[in-house]
């Protein structure tokens, strides 16, 4: 195990009593209980964690937050592993197991390092340009080796062991961020008894003030952090979340927090509690007291790894002890980065130089490092940085007045650490997830809030308040606002605690610091997005280009693109092309932040909604039956339906062709029985009721007399198809309509959409029963027998119970609804018990089919079975451009009835033309051709390209019954093309010739059905 | 996700309500008096105004009733919630967000849109 050699003596929030041992690739390191993994290897010397996304150079780590766009890691292995996550929020615990991503075979030898020789071709826009030709080498060749070179982490490929959960829940005020601002805000709030959920994605509540050496009313500023949670835990309505990223805000203040409850303790060692939690919270109003997240500046070879953000460096020190080394030189465009190197010196980093942008260093940090007597150097920027894996020394020269250039001789300082600050970019993200419109602050550099949306209000420096007294105020005033605005308290804020107020000199905006050549020329790459390796001079090649708008450059740049979401690089990005364009940063915009915050696990999106709770699955209830007697299932919308019944013997099971081949002779020459509970059904009932079929079907049903049923479709205003089925008048106002099964839902809405709105004259009620019943079809020219031996006392003769009629009768000792009516072309009964008989009755039927050889047969069999009469299936043959008259049924729209849905639309232009897209039969030439479903159809066999298509196969089959393929189709003026020859071009020269027919390849006259 | 406030249930999530387009078009009362002109108005031409855009909701996983809602196309705030048969013009309840206390009238059942 290697000494933390560079962790202070004293000091920090870790816990010194519980060191951790740890592993990061490979080797064991030592940290402390509060670590993150960040600060535990910088307090072991280590820096190197990675390789940068395009050019393998080394990185070391940049932030100490979320912002972290370097240091991504690989965490723990095998079913429990995890990519991109950021060192800087990992929390070590015994027994970690980290590795750096992108690197082979490891970290410090990269082969894929020589692309950084290779940079020059590696510019703006590069794959777009070099892997364009041919074009499918995309996909087989460029795009996986460019992935694999280029890569991130790794997912899982075994199943996650761990369970997540959700939450939904109401608060009056959701605040985000616990920092000075935040922790402020949630007193006043809570104060006034209004329901509060204060989140933090940190450990620990404090924010800022955990990484600051700040008083608060003269003690340190983590005892008032420490009193204030104290004080909000007391309250029963205040509900604190530690670990918890907001990670998206939606509409109407609905938001999305991802919880990490037990990733920071060993993994699998809390098997009880729920990894992470997912928060769906309705705010009334919502607090975002974000923070900010310092810029870094863009400077030659800004990326070695020892160059940090000033404000991360202050946070090691300060909050883990953790030196990130022992000279450093801070450069800096602005005051806080004395600040930082204040506290960098008092943990005992000597500042070999302060090296500032700007013409003038004043204010009392200046004055006090001056006193120090750091080398404080203005004027001047760093023009070249020393060292491959570890920054050993910076060139500093001075620059001319406008910032443009560099004037006389380099000077080398050496050091082994850069602490950079150029500027505070507030954390707009979930302002700007709101639909807030952003405004660009001259004075700060930098996006605020500008015109807010939904009912949010920003406080602290996520709204450009960097000043500790001034963020206290504004949490305590924005807090007493939301919980008044939420219904509780006077709106007044309360007492504000003391703190010192530093007033800060203005920043110099200098997006690009110059170096000897201008930038892109020369070996040195000034970076602006570190996570995805693109430097200001692609920014600027992307703008002489002509990528002139921020979501082009970003596209074409990939600035901002990574899993960081360019927290640190978009404002610098937007700032060069702004300078390049000679337009002001507002006029070139900025970009629109979307969900998530920070990369979020698909586990805790999906929550307890995996396996078998992913989808609601809908059976039926002779569902258990089907199971037992070894159905293959097909999903109908949510049902499962009993697809085939393959039988199996000793010489194995039988295959879906061989089952369906039996099961359809069944039907054809015996008797099948089909389960048909699925099909939708709403219970109409009311005087006018057969008034408004007839206004919603396209035949009329006005007379239709009671005991009788009636097949109908049902089109929209635009004249096509959108559901059919057959309805039945059960009694003088009442009627039972059926539907197709996906479509209950929908005609049901769409039934009542007309009834509520457009007729509400009509009195009608709908009720959907579904449910209520369960379905039995038996089919087949023994079906009469089998229905005989279940219902001794139902005259089931032509005369008694012709076809498309209805009867009530006691079926296997249960009351029954039995409709004659037929998808199959054979005498078929429908028998409807209430749902709780269902398995009763199929398994009576299974027992008195028995001797005439029953056979269950299911949707593909009964799809075929309808395909060779020439059924419709609405959604297969139709696809909502599809008119009655288009699948050959003009029989089924009335010429009589004044007015019903879709009738207008028949003589419009296009419907009533006669070269519509119309359903016909094909034959293939040779009979054993099954085409696939969906082929192309032409009018000629052999073209060249683009040959015209007259239409597309819709359904096709092999029939047993006629010993050959059959096929429906949609084909323009199908009409007019019966008997012609048209063909099915399949691909790799195949081209398949066939007869158009009829769509009716079965006992026409209808002869079998009426029997 | 919207929170929409149903004149018979109260404030509900969006997931249980079903969209039904542009309100207050209503399907003329003679098609077969309209020109094709007309009638393809009706069918196909929406307003799709960048601002309050009034359309038509339905409690599907509720009531089932359908209503009018008043909504920003931009914010996606709702101004007014207000039953079948709800005059267009009449008061906006101007609301800001989340605070949806929107009073709709008592629906009168049976009236046109």
């Amino acid at each position: 195990m290697t000494k933390d050699a560079f962790r202070g003596a004293t000091g920090g929030r870790i816990d010194r009593s519980r060191p951790v041992t740890f592993t990061f690739n490979g080797r064991t390191y030592r940290g402390y209980q509060g670590d993150t993994l960040a600060s535990a290897l910088l307090a072991n010397g280590v820096h190197l964690v990675g390789r940068s996304f395009k050019y393998h150079r080394p990185r070391g780590i940049l932030s100490a937050g979320s912002e972290e766009s370097n240091a991504l890691i690989q965490l723990e292995r095998g079913n429990r592993t995890e990519p991109n996550l950021r060192a800087t929020q990992i929390e070590i615990h015994e027994g970690l197991a980290a590795s750096s991503q992108n690197a082979w075979p490891s970290v410090e030898t990269d082969v894929g390092s020589i692309n950084n020789v290779l940079s020059k071709v590696f510019v703006a826009g590069f794959y777009y340009k070099t892997f364009m030709h041919p074009q499918s080498f995309w996909m087989k060749v460029y795009e996986p080796v460019i992935r694999r070179a280029a890569g991130l982490g790794k997912a899982p490929a075994e199943p996650d062991p761990d369970f997540y959960d959700k939450m939904h829940v109401h608060s009056d005020v959701l605040i985000v961020g616990s920092g000075p601002a935040g922790l402020m805000a949630a007193l006043a709030a809570a104060r006034t008894g209004a329901r509060v959920i204060l989140a933090d994605e940190q450990n620990e509540f404090g924010g800022s003030l955990l990484g600051t050496r700040e008083m608060i009313d003269g003690r340190p500023a983590a005892d008032w952090v420490a009193a204030a949670v104290e004080e909000l835990r007391a309250f029963p309505e205040v509900r604190l979340l530690p670990r918890t990223t907001v990670t998206g805000y939606y509409d109407h203040n609905y938001l999305i927090l991802a919880e990490r409850r037990t990733d920071h303790l060993p993994r699998g060692s809390a098997p009880k509690i729920s990894r992470q939690r997912l928060w769906k919270v309705r705010a009334k109003q919502v607090v975002l007291a974000t923070g900010s997240h310092e810029r870094p500046l863009v400077f030659a070879d800004n990326d070695r790894p020892g160059i940090m953000l000033a404000g991360a460096v202050r946070t090691y020190v300060n909050r883990f002890a953790a030196l990130p080394g022992r000279r450093a030189v801070v450069l800096t465009n602005n005051d806080s980065a004395y600040a930082a190197a204040l506290d960098m010196n008092d943990a005992g980093i000597e500042i070999a130089a302060i090296v500032d942008l700007r013409g003038h260093a004043g204010g009392p940090l200046a004055a006090e490092a001056k006193r120090r007597g750091f080398r404080v150097l203005t004027n001047t920027a760093i023009t070249a940085t020393h060292g491959s894996k570890r920054v050993t020394g910076v060139d500093v020269m001075m620059m001319n007045g406008p910032g443009e250039d560099v004037i006389g001789a380099p000077t080398r300082i050496d050091c082994d650490l850069v602490a950079m600050s150029g500027g505070w970019n507030p954390a707009v993200h979930l302002f700007s997830q709101s639909t807030g419109k952003l405004r660009y602050d001259d004075e700060l550099s930098c996006f605020v809030p500008g015109v807010s949306v939904q009912a949010e209000r920003s406080a602290g420096s996520c709204k450009g308040t960097f000043d500790l007294p001034a963020c206290l105020a504004e949490g305590a005033a924005t807090g007493a606002q939301a919980a008044l605005a939420a219904g509780h308290g006077d709106g007044v804020a309360p007492a504000v605690p003391a703190a010192t107020s530093v007033a800060p000199q203005p920043l110099r905006p200098l997006w690009i610091v110059p170096t000897t050549t201008p930038v892109g020329h020369g070996k040195a790459k000034h970076f602006v997005d570190f996570q995805n390796d693109v430097s200001a001079a692609d920014v600027l090649l992307a703008s002489r280009e002509g990528y002139q708008s921020v979501e082009h450059l970003k596209r074409y740049t990939t600035t901002g693109m990574g899993t960081d979401q360019g927290k640190t690089s978009n404002v610098n990005a937007l700032a060069i092309l702004a300078k390049s364009l000679a337009s002001p940063i507002p006029q070139v915009g900025t970009t629109t932040f979307r969900p998530p915050y920070t990369p979020t696990t698909y586990g805790v999106l999906a929550g307890r909604d995996v396996g078998e709770l992913a989808d609601a699955a809908r059976v039926t209830p002779m569902h258990s039956w089907h199971v037992a007697h070894g159905a293959a299932f097909e999903d109908v919308g949510q049902w499962k339906r009993p697809w085939y019944f393959p039988k199996g013997d000793a010489q194995g099971t039988e295959d879906m062709h061989a089952a369906v081949r039996r099961e359809c002779r069944a039907v054809r020459n015996g008797v099948g029985v089909l389960d048909a509970s699925t099909l939708g059904k709403i219970d109409i009932q009311g005087p006018d009721a057969a008034q408004l079929l007839n206004r919603v079907y396209t035949n009329a049903f006005l007379k239709l007399d009671i005991g009788k049923c009636r097949y109908g479709v049902m089109c929209k205003e635009d004249g096509m198809v959108m559901d059919d089925g057959v309805t039945t008048r059960l009694g003088p106002n009442h009627f039972l309509m059926t539907t197709t099964t996906g479509n209950a839902a929908k005609v049901l809405e769409w039934l009542e959409d007309y009834i509520q709105t457009e007729w509400p004259d009509l009195r009608v009620f709908l009720t959907s029963v579904t449910e209520h019943w369960a379905t039995a079809s038996i089919a087949g020219p023994k079906a009469r027998e089998v229905v005989a031996e279940l219902a001794p006392d139902l005259d089931l003769s032509p005369e008694a119970f012709p076809y498309m009629s209805y009867r009530e009768a006691v079926v296997a000792g249960v009351p029954a609804r039995i409709f004659r009516i037929s998808f199959t072309g054979e005498l078929s009964y429908e028998i409807n018990v209430p749902a709780q008989h269902g398995l009763h009755l199929w398994e009576n039927i299974m027992r008195a089919g028995e001797k005439h050889g029953i056979t269950p047969y299911g949707t593909e069999t009964m799809h075929v079975l309808r395909a060779e009469k020439g059924y419709i299936i609405v959604g297969q043959e139709t696809d909502a451009t599809v008119t009655p008259q288009d699948l050959g049924m003009g029989w089924v729209v009335s010429k009589q009835k004044a007015d019903f849905i879709g009738k207008r639309s028949y003589t419009r232009k296009d419907t009533a033309r006669s070269d519509r897209k119309q359903l016909v039969g094909l034959l293939t030439d040779d009979p054993n051709e099954v085409l696939p479903e969906g082929t192309q159809l032409t009018a000629i066999a052999d073209g060249h390209a683009p040959v015209p298509m007259l239409g597309h196969v819709t359904s096709s089959y092999f029939s047993d019954t006629l010993g050959r393929s059959i096929a429906l189709a949609l084909v323009s003026d199908g009409f007019n093309r019966m008997g012609q020859t048209i063909f099915a071009p399949l691909g790799g020269g195949k081209t398949v010739s066939c007869a158009v027919t009829k769509p009716v390849f079965y006992d026409p006259e209808g002869v079998r059905l009426h029997g | 996700m919207l929170l929409i406030n149903c004149p018979w249930c109260g404030p509900r999530d969006e997931t249980e309500f079903g969209y039904g387009g542009e309100a207050h078009r209503t399907r003329p009362a003679d098609p077969s008096g309209t020109s094709d002109i007309e009638w393809a108005e009706f069918l196909f031409m929406r307003t799709n105004p960048k601002g309050a855009h009034r359309e038509r909701w339905v409690h599907s996983h509720g009531c089932r009733r359908w209503f009018n809602v008043e909504r920003h196309t931009v914010t996606n705030q709702i101004t007014r919630v207000y039953p079948m048969g709800g005059q267009v013009g009449g008061t906006e309840i101007a609301t800001p967000a989340a605070e949806q206390a929107i009073e709709a009238k008592e629906p009168k059942q049976g009236s046109r849109s």
